[in-house]
Order: structure tokens, then C-alpha cells, then sequence
């Protein structure tokens, strides 16, 4: 174990800014573009429904 | 042995519905590997990896900065390889694969350069600097936000996916300057950090916490790059009679 409290953790010896920073961009970004995706085909998905609705009506 | 029996073929995957639904198997499957390997990752880089004789903690950034270059310079790779098998053989799955690569190849360079910037500010005073390593990565970017603009600025769905494998295949000779930038000019970057030549130069527990991170972005670009292509062929086959029977089914009609 490295850290002897959480202040310490945070702390990350000096550096926090740059260490939490770089996870905290991996972290909205790793998280943003699969709900992006996950998004996307859902709309595809309703799209391709009303898509054969339409087939189906002519 | 007849004709008819369902035996996997080199293409068997490259028909739509059978890739789709490959794919749509393959998601949580990955998305429970890139989690567990994640948390193990940060778990041993945080708690378990000691800090750093001449970096202090700031060296931690390791664990997110490294996996996500290689991912940046991999995802390259694949991404031209399947644009040029597209363009080749005029599949149009690969061609679909190769497009939704693009955006997870994107983020993965961007942070790279994030993750860099904010490692270089602490180690070498200075958020950027126009190295070959990181005036290469940039230009990555570029090459994956130009291939992303390309294929998305021509209507012409086949002439999209020729041009931007056009491009991919062109670009792709960046890649290597990129990864041997370090060796070929004098760097204000570090040389490699996994050789295959040489013995590694860190401790083991942080090599272990690095490999797990990029087994984690793996598994990841795998399970975002497939929910992407899956939307994509949804999207281009709406009126196909497979996806018909598909959405027909899951919403309890026909």
C-alpha cells in the first residue's frame, strides 16, 4: 500500500493535477463514446422499424 | 458435405446478418473483460506499484498514456488494412468495420496526447513541444478526423469507402514513423517502453498494471467499434429483408 489516507491518494505526491487529469479525460471520453454508440444503434433501430412499417403500409 | 450444410467459410461473417448478430454476442462479452482487467489495472498501478525513484507519482499517467498510444497506432492499422479488403474485394463489411474503427482510433490518439501533455508538463515543463513523437501522433489525429470528414462528405456510398481507404492506406505509413520517431531523430521523448529485445526496464508490478490497462482498451475498441458497426449496418440495410425480420420480431409484429 502506498498511501497512508485518501488526502494523500488525491494528493498523488504533488502531482495530482496532472495525474487525475489525464484519468479524468480517459474516464469522460471511455464513458461518452460507447453511450454515443449504444445511442446510435438504438436510433437505427427505430428507424429500421418505422423503415419496414412503411413496406408494410404499400 | 452437400452444398447446403452450414459450414463456416472464410465469409461466412461477411454476410450481414451473420456478422451483426456475431458482433451483438461478442459486445457484453467484451465489456466484461475490459472492466474486470480495468479495475485489476488501476487496482495494481494505484496500490500495488510502488512510486517511482525520479518521477514521483506522476510516472502513474503510464497506465493510461501508453495502452491508449498503442491503441492510437494499432487501431490505425486495422482500420487501413479493412478499408483497403473493403476496397479490394468490395465488401462491404469490412468497409463498414473500417468506418467504425475511425472515432474509437480518434479518441484513443487524442488521449495519448492528453495524457501526454499532462505527463510532460510535470517531467519536462512544457504541455507540448514539437518533437517527432508528438508532431506525428498529432498528425494521426488529423489523418483520422480526414478520413472520418472523407467518407462522411461524399454521398456515394462505394466512392466514400474507396476514397477513405485511399486515404487509410496512404496514411498508414505514419504509423511506423511514429513508433520509431524515438530511434530515427533526437527526441525530447523516451525511447520505447516494452522492447523485444531487451530485458524490461520497470518493475514488474508496473509492467503487469500497463499490460492489463491495454488488455482492458482492447477489449473495449472491441466493444464500442462493434456497437458502431452494428448501428452502421442497421443503418444501411433498413430495408433489407433480414433486418425487416429482425425488428419484426424483437417488436412483436409480423
Amino acid at each position: 500500500m502506498n498511501w497512508g489516507s485518501a488526502a494523500e491518494f488525491f494528493d498523488m505526491g504533488g502531482y495530482g493535477l496532472y495525474v487525475w487529469g489525464s484519468y479524468a479525460a480517459a474516464a469522460f471520453l471511455m464513458v461518452l463514446e460507447p453511450l454515443l454508440a449504444q445511442r446510435r444503434h438504438a436510433q437505427a433501430r427505430r428507424d429500421a422499424v418505422s423503415a419496414n412499417l412503411d413496406d408494410d403500409l404499400s | 458435405m452437400n452444398a447446403t450444410s452450414p459450414r463456416l467459410r472464410l465469409f461466412t461473417f461477411a454476410a450481414p446478418p451473420r456478422l451483426y448478430a456475431l458482433m451483438g454476442r461478442l459486445v457484453p462479452l467484451c465489456w466484461l473483460v475490459a472492466i474486470g482487467f480495468a479495475l485489476a489495472g488501476l487496482y495494481i498501478g494505484f496500490f500495488v506499484a510502488p512510486t517511482d525513484r525520479t518521477q514521483g507519482d506522476a510516472y502513474r499517467i503510464i497506465f493510461i498514456h501508453v495502452p491508449t498510444a498503442w491503441m492510437s497506432m494499432l487501431l490505425y492499422l486495422v482500420m487501413a488494412f479493412w478499408a483497403g479488403i473493403g476496397w479490394a474485394f468490395n465488401a462491404r463489411m469490412a468497409s463498414v468495420v473500417a468506418r467504425s474503427i475511425a472515432p474509437t482510433g480518434a479518441m484513443f490518439t487524442f488521449l495519448a496526447l492528453w495524457t501526454g501533455a499532462f505527463w510532460g508538463k510535470p517531467t519536462w515543463g512544457t504541455w507540448w513541444v514539437w518533437d517527432a513523437r508528438l508532431t506525428t501522433e498529432l498528425i494521426l489525429l488529423f489523418l483520422y478526423l480526414g478520413y472520418i470528414s472523407l467518407v462522411n462528405a461524399i454521398d456515394d456510398r462505394r466512392r466514400a469507402d474507396q476514397a477513405g481507404a485511399l486515404l487509410a492506406l496512404v496514411g498508414s505509413i505514419n504509423v511506423p514513423i511514429i513508433y520509431f520517431s524515438v530511434i530515427w531523430w533526437n527526441t525530447l521523448h523516451q525511447g520505447a517502453t516494452i522492447s523485444m529485445t531487451a530485458a524490461p526496464k520497470m518493475a514488474d508490478t508496473m509492467l503487469t498494471a500497463m499490460l492489463l490497462m491495454t488488455v482492458a482498451c482492447w477489449a473495449y475498441a472491441f466493444a464500442v467499434v462493434f456497437t458502431r458497426a452494428r448501428a452502421m449496418t442497421l443503418e444501411r440495410e433498413a430495408h433489407t429483408d433480414w433486418v425487416g425480420d429482425l425488428v419484426g420480431r424483437t417488436a412483436g409484429g409480423k
